[in-house]
């Protein structure tokens, strides 16, 4: 080794860093891309650039390239598949060994990964699709600082996906109006109500105001239901600091979860709240603002399925994860497998859901997925049937737009979740005979009755942009 | 547009099925048929009202591991009510997997016809 001399210059990155001979190690960290070269630059060269350049590769070569083990130290495009339906594009597998990357740091392994590369010039485009964290990694992580079974435990809900609703308008009330809007929703039948996103501290109300009524409406809810509730309460801040004490305010009102947002406040914010969390028993509710802009182009950027697990290393204990059958994007295949990412031990490769690799979370918590936007009652047979229980479904609209009001909202979902999780467990098919278990359970529910009369006639069919690549689509249909 | 219907003042509750009307026979029947079925374990937990938000109610005797039966079942609940009559009786199925409870419900509601 110490032999080599050293050769200035340009080298092709295939000398280096493609090698189809090698078998990935069980603590690689594997990462694979949907590549489309520039014209003219072969497959493996590209490929090769690609886990190059998100290594230790750079264009050139340099004298001290030969101080250190590059051998052991480079990351390597090991196979690449042709994307179905697509001649353009390919996959590329890429190996990296797990010490190029700072234990317990999910931002130091997206520097790498998703860093300079994706301003490559060798890349017409690029996307990662998915990501397979070693376990020896993921046992460097916190995770979710409590997870699914402690949040079930902590709130006594068992047998049941959970329900919330999103607190509108978005923008513009004032603290005691908001609280009222949560209490009414919270007595009404709801588990939890949820800040929107843009809801921070402005100056229509501040953040410490709305943690007071908020909380109030939430422990007078309980004491008359008897049932344990709660509310989001976004602690997104300019300042980490910030964010620290705002979370530490709403511990001292009772609070028992709160919310971040994960992509805009980054991962730094996140894990360092998601530790703060699990020493001060808070659960975590994470919202995705930004996802789209990074997830949505089927050429370009970061497939959810990755951020699914980025979050859930960094730390969470609910997230957004789509609906499939509401207003927002979000194809049922797909949604299933990084629904499965969030929640499940160990998931295994399947395709037919865009899973590249077996992914191992051994004792780490699992992620409660959230189902949000633009769903009402006449989608609960769906979502039963494809979440499951472990889900927490939320109604902004579809409670808050009842003709009677919030609690008859929040009413009329809760009749028929327990509806259909009870047709479920009679072993009735869900889904098929959605409309004839709601309107059942309308007999005995009039706002149950008049949600259904107000909501009939809406529907979300948009086809979806980005959807599973061609035969894994396929697959799903055979 | 249908009239505004007043909703009345907050009913206390009891989580998963009390949006619903009171159980009926045969609809417990088809809970406990369903809680077998997964694999749980049941058990069943009863308090007086005023104690019921604790998350530890008193347990009957101990849960009935490996019980097939639901008419064994749906004994062990009616003797658990006729021994509390004034307290809340939920079944409740352990899940040794998820070291949780699958389901969790109110049988006999204190108070209830």
């Amino acid at each position: 080794m110490a032999s080599t001399t050293f050769e200035a210059g340009v080298k092709d990155y295939r000398k280096n860093y493609w090698t189809p001979d090698y078998v990935p190690l069980d603590t690689d960290l594997l990462a694979v891309f949907k590549i489309v070269a520039q014209s003219g630059v072969p497959r493996e060269e590209a490929a090769a650039a690609v886990a190059a350049e998100s290594s230790t590769g750079t264009w050139t070569t340099v004298w001290t390239d030969l101080l250190t083990d590059l051998d052991y130290y480079r990351g390597r495009a090991y196979r690449i598949e042709p994307v179905p339906g697509d001649s353009n594009a390919f996959y590329a597998f890429i190996a990296y060994p797990i010490d190029l990357f700072e234990e317990g740091s999910v931002v130091n392994v997206l520097t790498s990964l998703v860093g300079n590369v994706f301003g490559f010039k060798a890349v017409r485009s690029l996307r990662l699709e998915d990501l397979r964290f070693p376990l020896a990694y993921v046992k460097t992580c916190g995770g979710p600082p409590n997870g699914i079974q402690l949040e079930r435990d902590r709130l006594g809900k068992y047998g049941r996906p959970l329900l919330g609703c999103t607190i509108k308008p978005k923008l513009g009330l004032s603290a005691k109006n908001y609280g009222r809007a949560v209490y009414e929703c919270l007595r009404g039948g709801l588990d939890f109500t949820k800040d929107d996103e843009n809801i921070n501290s402005q100056p229509f109300m501040r953040w410490q105001h709305r943690f007071e009524f908020v909380m109030e409406a939430v422990q007078k809810a309980e004491a008359e239901t008897g049932e344990r509730k709660g509310h989001y309460l976004n602690v997104t801040a300019p300042t980490p600091e910030e964010m620290y004490k705002r979370a530490a305010f709403a511990k001292s009102l009772g609070a028992p979860i709160i919310m971040h947002d994960f992509l805009t406040a980054g991962f730094t914010a996140n894990t360092g709240l998601a530790n703060w969390c699990r020493e001060n028993g808070m659960l975590l509710h994470i919202h995705r603002a930004m996802h789209a802009v990074l997830d949505r182009n089927p050429y370009h950027g970061i497939h959810f399925r990755v951020l699914t697990k980025c979050l859930r290393l960094s730390g969470g204990d609910h997230l957004h994860s789509g609906t499939v059958v509401g207003k927002l994007e979000g194809d049922r295949e797909a949604t299933i497998g990084w629904v499965d990412m969030m929640r499940e031990q160990f998931i295994p490769e399947n395709r037919a859901r865009g899973i590249f690799f077996d992914q191992d979370w051994g004792a780490m918590p699992g992620v409660m997925p959230v189902a949000s936007g633009g769903i009402h009652v006449w989608h609960m047979p769906a979502l039963t049937a494809i979440f499951g229980d472990d889900a927490c479904f939320q109604f902004g609209g579809g409670t808050l737009g009842h003709p009677w009001g919030n609690a008859a909202g929040a009413h009329a979902n809760r009749v028929a979740l327990e509806a259909c999780v009870e047709a479920r467990n009679q072993g009735r098919a869900v889904e098929r005979e959605g409309r004839e278990i709601l309107t059942e359970a309308a007999k005995d529910s009039p706002e149950l009755r008049i949600a259904m009369e107000t909501w009939k006639e809406i529907k979300f069919e948009f086809d979806t942009v980005d959807k599973l690549d061609a035969p894994a689509r396929s697959l799903v249909a055979n | 547009m249908a009239e505004i219907l007043a909703y009345p003042t907050t009913q206390p509750r009891g989580e998963t099925f009390s949006y619903l009307p009171p159980m009926t026979p045969d609809r417990l029947r088809k809970q406990i048929t369903y809680l077998i079925a997964q694999g749980w374990a049941p058990a069943i937990e009863h308090t007086e009202p005023h104690k019921a938000f604790s998350s530890f109610w008193y347990l009957w005797k101990l849960p009935m591991f490996g019980e097939k039966s639901v008419e064994k079942i749906l004994a062990e609940l009616e003797a658990c009510h006729r021994a509390n009559p004034g307290h809340h009786v939920r079944l409740l199925g352990y899940d040794n997997y998820t070291q949780s409870q699958g389901t969790a419900f109110i049988v006999f509601r204190a108070g209830a016809r």
